[in-house]
């Protein structure tokens, strides 16, 4: 861990001035992710911008029917909200279904947006990686990718992004709000959020600089049989092989987005469209462009197999 | 004490405390954190600095410069070692891997560089500051599956003649497994603070053979034994990971050889997985020929595994040389010598990778036969060695541990068609696996002293790696005594003390409790010539010697303050191998579930019955079996090191990559102990049992599978991805 500066922000402006102002800053609130990089030598910030004291950690009922989440807000009592519990069970299901007890108090609903691959190359500073050092190359194409992205990946970089709540978050049509250092917010909805790696894996949001998160909005709840199915090796404390948010509704439409398999939350809201149709046919669709490796092609039709659990759970 | 023939039906017939379900007497300190582990032990030498080592950013080839100056320019750091600065060290008779010193790089996190500093934030920045230059040698193997085997081997066994009989037998099955590398994955990671007192050094090290430790530090440090202290007194588990000198300590010593203070270093876990030992890698071939009633007449397994050039590899048959009765056996092991990490032991090295094989192949087999695999096994229970049929088992109880699972697990209840029983989207299947795992002794010595107030203290080098030696031990003095546990302090794992077995092959338990029992009984003879009185008239209880109507307080017989001690080692003799196979038997249940459409594989339930001899504390016992059945349970749906075939690494090197199983993996676990006495074994009747639970358990696993699906898993572990393209299409 490299020596670096501490500055405690007291409004967000001043947070987001505070970023900015310094080529190589960071915000930190739970510090979950970040603080293991910064051991590992795999982020290098030096300066920290602590969010902590912001007060921005209220879920507040919104004019238009919805909640708006403070980006403080602890993964633990976001899903623990009853509100969130009774209008929107796919976000309290994908929290519980993330990391652990311990985690989950302290990480935070903007920070679990922003944590970064899991990617083992990524985590290993002798690989190469475009992400973590662009232009060096990329270790897990051809390398041991079991893990890694089927979709939405490039020739430069193949990381998924490992977040449960921000599939859950993209299902739900959640937008964040941000401010920028010039004291102007704006909203962006979840999948403008993230960008696909191209040959700019380093870059992963399309936040400026300095531009902090403030709260998350939820629109008016949809109702519905609303299900996270996440699968992986082990029962607990693992990322998603593939995790499958859904919304099903009586008549048997409905959303669908999927985790583990790409660098976002991935949803095609014509795909989805196919739902009454049954898991084959939102999937024919929603991966038609997969490229998977030979180590992670199961992914496919295990992500098919795994939203047809979900329907099964639904009782459509 | 010699112990050359199978104790008499008097010794320790009717014990007071062995045998007993006492609670760990170290288990207070672990609970309330307070027990000492070494990377926590500023109390032992003040000042210390702090080692961060840095591991090869290659597999194979040459490190041409390492570039010191900024890291040595960085804050807070004192001293930057390289493996330039030295001349290879030498290695013990114990390792293969180079540990330090010399430009060549043969496996990938081979320590390279050593930065120390005042705290570990500025020795971690300082280590990151390093600039290394290598010249990676292209010409290196790194696939198991494209590197043939030296081809000197001998076989192991070779019994009768296979191939003829294999090709008479009216029914057979040829099959192939493969089991990947494994890492011990355990809590506390390698670590050690070293210091030194003119040539003398002092290394508090967590390492589970004191005496092993102390002869490789010397070595490699080229000094003489008589130099180096090493005290190791509680380890945060090994499971074979420290049975040998690693980097960590010998870094640590020659760190603070050159700062002239003490040192510490604690391997990063990233870099245990490659700087390290792992279980290695296998492909196994079995095939085995029986007659239509299922009587096996032939079985030959084959096995490759990979080693360094001049390591040992993971030695599979090793089960099948003495499990199932036939006249005709086959049995090799074959190394291929590769440029990954060092291939060493791992919690019944051989044993589990080749149960996890044969134990399937058995299933297989029933299957083919349309038999009850519990009836299959029972049928071919082995009355001689197979491999020797001049040597009969000392004790073998396997079928009556078949016998008591079945009948405990509701076997004959079970799943008898595959894919035939289902909960709501789950598949529910019933597996059966038998366990083999050797009971060896090693010699252990010991010294048990009557203290001034009356207690009893033990010393021996022997080491507790959270197995309970602590608690065996002080049941043994005071059974031996005749005083209560809580009056009997154990101290362990220093150098200084008398050289015990160490804690290894699950030979630790019956070695050193053996070696207590020899100190004991040469105490009672020291105070028999005390009280002039013959050993054999005494007896030790309530805290007192009682002989022909006298009394005397064991605090009585201490002079002056002084403890009187007494020391012995217990030595086996040749009998317990020349004559018998001394072995342990056990078998597992387990009940499974597999999801019909994401194919995600679950454990309902688990059972062991185990014959192990005498279980001395049935508590500390049955932890280890439920501990060796979770890593079980692992070895058979989660635990792989994934091989970066190109770049010749174990790529998921940290705890979140390698999975092992969590809490929510494993269901109720039961453990039965048969608790039949084995004197052939140690005059305590016992035997190890924390590998014993780890046998079978994978392959039970697999059965299971096997059981619920129809599908057959070959490539461990079984990970869904091996399951979903195989299952029924939606």
């Amino acid at each position: 861990m490299r020596a670096f500066s501490l500055e405690r922000a007291s409004d967000p402006q001043q947070a987001a001035k505070s970023a900015a102002s310094h080529e190589n800053s960071k915000f930190i609130a739970g510090g979950t992710n970040l603080i293991d990089l910064m051991k590992l030598e795999i982020e290098t910030p030096t300066h920290l911008v602590d969010v902590t004291q912001l007060g921005l950690d209220k879920i507040e009922e919104t004019d238009e029917g919805g909640l708006r989440i403070g980006t403080l807000v602890s993964n633990t009592d976001l899903a623990a909200d009853d509100r969130v519990r009774r209008d929107y069970p796919v976000l309290t299901r994908a929290l519980v279904a993330g990391a652990t007890g311990q985690l989950r108090n302290k990480a935070t609903t903007g920070g679990n947006f922003l944590q970064r691959t899991r990617c083992p190359y990524f985590y290993d500073t002798n690989m190469p990686c475009n992400k973590r050092n662009p232009g060096s190359g990329c270790a897990a194409i051809g390398g041991y990718s079991r893990q890694l992205a089927v979709i939405g990946g490039s020739d430069h970089c193949i990381a998924t992004h490992p977040s449960d709540m921000a599939v859950a978050m993209r299902v739900l049509d959640a937008e964040l709000e941000t401010v920028d250092p010039d004291g102007k917010t704006r909203s962006i909805a979840v999948d403008d959020l993230y960008r696909l790696p191209g040959d700019t894996p380093e870059k992963e949001t399309n936040l400026k600089p300095g531009e902090v998160i403030t709260a998350v909005t939820l629109p008016k709840p949809v109702g519905g049989k609303q299900i996270y199915y996440k699968v992986r090796d082990r029962s607990s404390y693992a990322f998603a092989l593939v995790s499958v948010a859904a919304i099903v509704q009586p008549d048997g439409t409905g959303r669908v987005a999927l985790g583990g398999v790409a660098p976002k939350p991935w949803r095609d809201e014509e795909a989805e469209k196919a739902l009454p149709q049954g898991a084959g046919a939102v999937m024919d669709t929603l991966l038609a462009d997969a490229n998977p490796t030979d180590d992670n092609e199961f992914k496919v039709p295990l992500a098919k197999r795994t939203l047809a659990a979900v329907l099964q759970e639904a009782g459509n | 004490m010699r112990f050359d023939k199978p104790a008499g039906d008097s010794v320790l017939a009717d014990t007071k405390v062995i045998g007993k379900p006492v609670h760990r007497v170290d288990g207070p300190l672990k609970t309330t954190g307070t027990a000492p582990y070494a990377y926590e032990r500023h109390d032992v030498a003040a000042n210390q600095l702090v080692g961060w080592p840095v591991g090869a950013a290659i597999a194979k080839g040459k490190l041409k410069s390492v570039g010191t100056k900024k890291a040595e320019a960085a804050p807070g750091v004192v001293a930057v070692l390289t493996t330039l600065q030295f001349d290879r060290l030498p290695l013990s008779q114990w390792n293969t891997a180079n540990l330090f010193g010399g430009d060549q790089i043969e496996h990938y996190h081979q320590a390279v560089a050593l930065v120390v500093a005042e705290t570990l934030e500025t020795a971690r920045a300082g280590a990151a500051m390093l600039e290394f230059d290598y010249a990676p040698d292209t010409e290196a193997s790194f696939d198991l599956s494209k590197t043939a085997p030296t081809g000197d081997e001998q076989p192991l066994s070779d019994v009768g003649n296979f191939e003829k009989a294999y090709a008479d037998a009216p029914v057979t099955i040829d099959v192939n497994y493969t089991t990947p590398a494994e890492s011990h994955a355990m809590m506390e990671p390698h670590a050690s603070i070293a210091a030194w007192d003119g040539d003398e050094v002092t290394l508090w090290t967590s390492n589970q053979m004191i005496q092993w430790d102390k002869m490789a530090l010397a070595t490699t440090l080229k000094t003489t034994p008589d130099k180096v202290r090493i005290d190791s007194p509680y380890i945060g588990g090994g499971f074979g990971s420290k049975l040998f000198l690693r980097a960590d300590a010998v870094l640590a010593a020659l760190g603070a050889k050159r700062t002239g203070k003490p040192v510490k270093v604690q391997l990063p876990r990233p870099m245990i997985f490659n700087n390290t030992t792992h279980r290695g890698l296998t492909e196994q071939h079995l095939k085995i020929g029986a007659t239509q009633d299922g009587k096996i007449v032939a079985i030959s397994h084959e096995n490759k595994s990979n080693a360094l050039p001049g390591g040992s590899s993971e030695k599979a048959p090793a089960p099948t040389q003495h499990f199932y009765a036939t006249d005709n056996l086959y049995c090799i092991n074959r190394t291929a010598e590769m440029h990954l990490p060092e291939s060493n032991a791992m919690r019944a090295p051989g044993e589990a990778s080749g149960l996890m094989a044969l134990e399937a192949a058995m299933d297989e087999l029933a299957e083919k036969l349309d038999m009850d695999p519990v009836e299959l096994r029972i049928m071919n229970d082995a009355k001689v060695d197979p491999s020797n049929p001049n040597k009969t088992f000392s004790r073998r109880h396997f079928v009556e541990c078949l016998r008591t699972g079945a009948d405990r697990f509701g076997w004959s209840k079970r799943n008898r068609k595959p894919g035939d029983t289902r909960e709501g989207a789950w598949l529910i299947g019933h597996g059966v696996a038998g366990a083999y795992r050797g009971a060896p002794a090693q010699a252990s010595g010991a010294e048990v002293a009557i203290r001034p107030d009356g207690g009893v203290v033990v010393r021996t080098d022997m080491t507790d790696i959270g197995t309970g030696s602590y608690t065996i031990l002080a049941q043994t003095a005071a059974e031996m005594l005749g005083v209560p546990v809580e009056r009997v302090r154990v101290e362990l794992g220093d150098s200084r003390y008398p050289v015990s077995s160490g804690s290894g092959g699950q030979f630790g338990a019956v070695s050193s409790t053996a070696g207590v029992y020899a100190a004991c009984v040469a105490l009672r003879k020291k105070i028999a010539d005390e009280l002039g009185k013959k050993h054999d008239d005494l007896t030790f209880a309530d805290g007192a010697v009682h002989a022909g109507g006298s009394t005397t307080e064991l605090k009585k017989l201490t002079r002056g303050g002084r403890e009187l001690s007494a020391i012995d080692t217990m030595h086996f003799g040749d009998f317990r191998s020349e004559k018998y196979v001394v072995s342990t038997f056990g078998a597992h249940f387990i009940e499974a579930r597999v999801h019909s459409l994401t194919g995600e594989v679950r454990l309902n339930r688990m059972l062991a019955v185990c014959d192990a001899g005498r279980i001395l504390n049935p508590i500390t016992a049955r932890s280890q079996v439920i501990g060796a059945m979770t890593m079980g349970a692992g070895a058979a749906l989660l635990e792989e090191m994934a091989v970066d075939h190109d770049r010749g690494f174990f790529v998921n090197h940290d705890l979140a990559g390698y999975e092992v199983p969590v809490h929510l993996d494993i269901p109720h676990q039961e453990v039965v102990f048969l608790d039949v006495l084995d004197p052939v074994s140690t005059p305590l009747k016992a035997k190890g049992v924390g590998e014993l639970g780890i046998c079978g358990v994978a392959a039970a696993i697999a059965n299971a599978v096997n059981n619920a699906t129809g599908i057959r898993v070959r490539d461990y572990p079984i990970t869904l991805d091996k399951i979903v393209g195989k299952l029924p299409t939606i």
